[in-house]
């Protein structure tokens, strides 16, 4: 589906408003339901027992006393979740994740599960199995790791994207490399020079909603999960395939979702629920700890960044290089290709190298988490970026423009790019009010870029007509960030009905098509795209109908806000039909009226962002407030422009409370040290300015309305804005993310 | 006849060249001719791999059709959040 260049003048007339979000009542008086207020008559409840250990063999688990314990009616092992993944090796991977099999990798890697009839009784078996470990040396370091003499987390981890091909193993599971043009000559010319190296630490996707699932595997073979999750197609093509299940006969639902950006694209304690519930005959919920979503799930990577970037006396970048550690968890990864891919993605580059290199650690697997792996790259570039314009001697932003990438530049990462937007974010913020304010003692302004990818994919829809004329949309994403109000605008529009004719659901997985998962900013983008075309799709029947009920030539009949117009000489005096009069006489006109869709809707636009930040640091203490703070970025066509509004401002939120507060701190003993809220700490209300937003709508060519995903790109940028903020503020170049009091004060003094 | 450039791990697979010419009219006879031609590229195709054609990334439409001319560059396949 192409842009339909008829929409760039038309007035919409449902899309882009702002009503009221369908699940929004629900949601503020507690009626919504969660993944953990699902329950089941004879339900058991899980728990999963975890490894203290960062790295152990484990000898041997004896579980006898806990299956004699009252109350207990399984516990499961990794020998009950044989391995099926016929040499699947991501597959695996997350199967030993949900379960470890020869060695704990993790402080937090599950060893263990029971079922009982009470939380009490589980607790009191965990603490009845007996695990004998055999302790490893550990390492949780990503540049310790990275170094030759590091203690090895798997022997049989050979360095993929080198050659020759090594002939030891080494913690770097893979190395990759992007990029054009000749680096080091380009170097050589360069008039002005800034080379550094920085680092971010581990942080987490932050969810408020822990992991939460109720498993029930029946006797007959059938299965079903309620589950909160990011993609419950997925979910279960995962866990059939772990658990021998056909994926036809488990079917899983999706609960309302207390935030995921990424953490929730991965299985991790659902596969073990099933083992429970396929064990014990009986359902089993499970819901982890705040300590257990830290410790066993999700962080992003902690990286170590190396960049050199070259320019000529006029603003011209004339090279630019990096090098880039991402840490993977324990397991294998691609999460530094990503950031190879993405860290130069703004500029216009004549000779840009990037080497990715993934670094197995004694940690959490590694998992997406928004934007996967490009606010780190673009911290360290984006840095290096402000520091260059200062030595050119020119503004930040006027430099910015002077190299920003257009239509036509080769991307950093390979292909030319069509029409994109960060050349209009860069104008918008030279031109922001924001940027023009005056500044007091000990407050710093910065700015910066960021990119993401976006994506589409697998996509299917169901829009089915009542006989009252009202309209049920069942889609197959889950809605993450109000997708079902800007999905039911879609519909209005397409039908020409108002929206509050249209409920939109997620269906379960028994109910539609496969849906790929929402990420990669892809909800509304493949959702609408869907939705249009089974509209467009019940609207050829809608047009029969009305043809019937006029007996006249379908060809005769068009569809026009709402309503079947009959044209021509001989019936052109037709009073128009109503979608609800046609809808009431279904009945008798051939029975119901529906629209299906099922898309890959590739042709995701790219997504480029610029903002602004002010902060205060109190040179005393290294506290830091931020004052001011303002998105720009493209979507493309805001939808619903309120959630589009609210993506940036969550997207910057997190950002922020990754570049000032968040990290995972290890002891030495290689166990985390902060798994709560208390300890790590994420942004709250009274932390942050209203985040100002400034929406940009250059159409997306290949859809309909012109819609881009928003959803990830919003926090690539923060970490850089708000470290250039903190760097003009305290005079000194800060290189360590996250920038907490110790820290700035650390560099202040050094 | 289409000309593709390979990023860098692909390329290592395809014997060194960061160039190869594929006669090829989609995605899925580009993906075909390649793996019958480099052995090397099938475990990677397998991981998973996007196509942009002029610059517009294509993951799952095989069927796409690739332009005389056009600019037809391999990816990783990649995840987001």
């Amino acid at each position: 589906m192409t842009f339909d260049p008829s929409h760039a003048a038309r007035s919409f007339s449902s899309v882009g408003t702002r009503p009221i979000r369908p699940d929004g009542v629900d949601k503020v008086t507690g009626r919504a339901r969660y993944g953990a207020d699902f329950n089941m008559p004879g339900q058991l409840i899980g728990r999963i027992l975890r490894s203290p250990h960062a790295h152990a063999v484990i000898r041997k688990i004896d579980t006898s006393k806990a299956e004699q314990l009252p109350g207990v009616k399984a516990v499961v092992t990794a020998a009950d979740l044989p391995d099926l993944t016929n040499g699947d090796t991501s597959m695996y991977d997350i199967l030993d994740n949900c379960m470890a099999r020869r060695k704990a990798l993790y402080d937090g890697h599950a060893v263990a599960a029971v079922a009982a009839i009470d939380a009490h009784t589980a607790r009191q078996a965990l603490k009845l199995i007996d695990v004998e470990y055999e302790l490893l040396p550990h390492v949780t370091d990503v540049d310790q790791a990275f170094a030759a003499d590091a203690p090895l987390i798997n022997d049989t981890i050979i360095t993929k994207g080198v050659d020759p091909k090594p002939d030891r193993a080494s913690n770097v599971s893979m190395r990759s490399q992007f990029g054009h043009g000749d680096v080091d000559a380009g170097m050589a010319k360069a008039d002005f020079v800034v080379e550094r190296t920085f680092r971010t630490e581990q942080t987490h996707q932050g969810y408020i909603e822990p992991h939460a699932c109720v498993a029930n595997v029946s006797s007959d073979g059938t299965a079903d999960l309620w589950v909160c999750t990011q993609g419950h197609f997925v979910y279960r093509q995962h866990c059939a395939q772990l658990l021998g299940l056909e994926a036809s006969k488990l079917r899983v639902t999706s609960s309302e979702i207390g935030g995921g950006f990424g953490g929730k694209t991965h299985v991790w304690a659902e596969p073990v629920a099933l083992a429970l519930s396929r064990k014990a005959g009986r359902p089993v919920k499970l819901v982890m700890t705040r300590d257990e979503v830290f410790r066993a799930t999700g962080p992003t990577s902690a990286t170590s960044i190396d960049v050199k970037i070259g320019a000529l006396k006029d603003g011209t970048i004339i090279a630019a290089d990096a090098t880039l550690r991402y840490s993977c968890g324990p397991y294998a990864g691609s999460w530094a290709e990503v950031g190879a891919m993405t860290a130069f993605a703004c500029y216009k580059l004549e000779n840009v190298r990037t080497v990715g290199y993934e670094v197995l650690v004694n940690r959490p697997k590694t998992a997406a988490y928004r934007a996967p792996s490009a606010p780190m790259a673009a911290f360290a570039v984006e840095s290096a970026i402000d520091e260059l314009a200062k030595k050119v001697g020119m503004d930040a932003v006027d430099f910015r423009i002077k190299n920003a990438a257009q239509e036509g530049t080769k991307a950093s990462y390979g292909p030319v790019y069509g029409p994109i937007g960060i050349g209009p974010t860069l104008e918008a913020v030279k031109n922001h009010p924001h940027m023009k304010a005056p500044l007091g003692k000990n407050q710093g302004r910065g700015m910066a870029c960021g990119f993401w990818f976006n994506f589409g994919g697998q996509t299917c829809t169901d829009l089915n007509i009542g006989m009252d004329g009202t309209v049920s949309l069942a889609v197959g994403t889950v809605d993450v960030g109000g997708s079902r109000a800007s999905l039911s605008l879609v519909a209005a529009e397409e039908l020409g009905i108002d929206y509050a004719q249209v409920r939109a659901v997620i269906a379960d997985t028994s109910s539609l098509g496969y849906n790929d998962m929402t990420d990669g900013s892809r909800g509304t983008f493949s959702s609408s795209m869907a939705t249009i075309s089974a509209a467009r799709n019940a609207i050829k029947i809608l047009r029969a109908r009305a043809a019937q009920m006029w007996d006249i030539p379908v060809e005769d009949v068009t569809w026009e806000r709402g309503h079947a117009v009959a044209k021509g000489e001989t019936h052109g005096n037709l009073p128009n039909l109503s979608l609800k009069e046609i809808a009431a006489a279904s009945g008798t006109t051939g029975g119901p009226i529906a629209g299906h869709s099922e898309i890959v809707a590739d042709g995701a636009g790219v997504s480029f962002a610029t903002h602004i930040c002010d902060i205060e640091v109190d040179p005393e203490t290294g506290a830091t407030k931020v004052l001011r703070y303002t998105v720009v970025q493209d979507a493309g066509k805001a939808v619903h422009p309120t959630y589009v509004e609210g993506q940036y401002q969550g997207g910057a939120a997190q950002g922020i409370g990754w570049a000032l507060n968040e990290e995972y701190i290890y002891g030495k003993d290689g166990r985390l040290q902060n798994a709560g809220f208390l300890d790590y700490r994420i942004p709250v209300c009274s932390d942050l300015p209203m985040i100002d937003t400034q929406i940009l709508e250059i159409p997306n060519p290949n859809h309909p309305y012109g819609v881009r995903g928003v959803g990830e790109t919003s926090i690539v940028p923060p970490l850089a804005a708000v470290a250039n903020a903190v760097s003009n503020a305290v005079g000194v170049r800060m290189e360590h993310i996250p920038m907490s009091p110790p820290r700035i004060l650390a560099a202040l003094e050094a | 006849m289409v000309e593709v450039t390979l990023w860098g791990a692909l390329a290592a697979a395809a014997e060194g060249n960061s160039k190869v010419e594929v006669e090829a009219r989609n995605i899925r006879e580009l993906f075909k001719r390649l793996s019958e031609r480099f052995p090397g590229l099938t475990p990677l195709m397998d991981r998973g791999i996007a196509v942009a054609i002029n610059g517009t990334i294509y993951r799952d439409t095989w069927s796409k059709e690739l332009p005389a001319g056009a600019e037809i560059y391999l990816l990783p396949r990649l995840a987001g959040g």
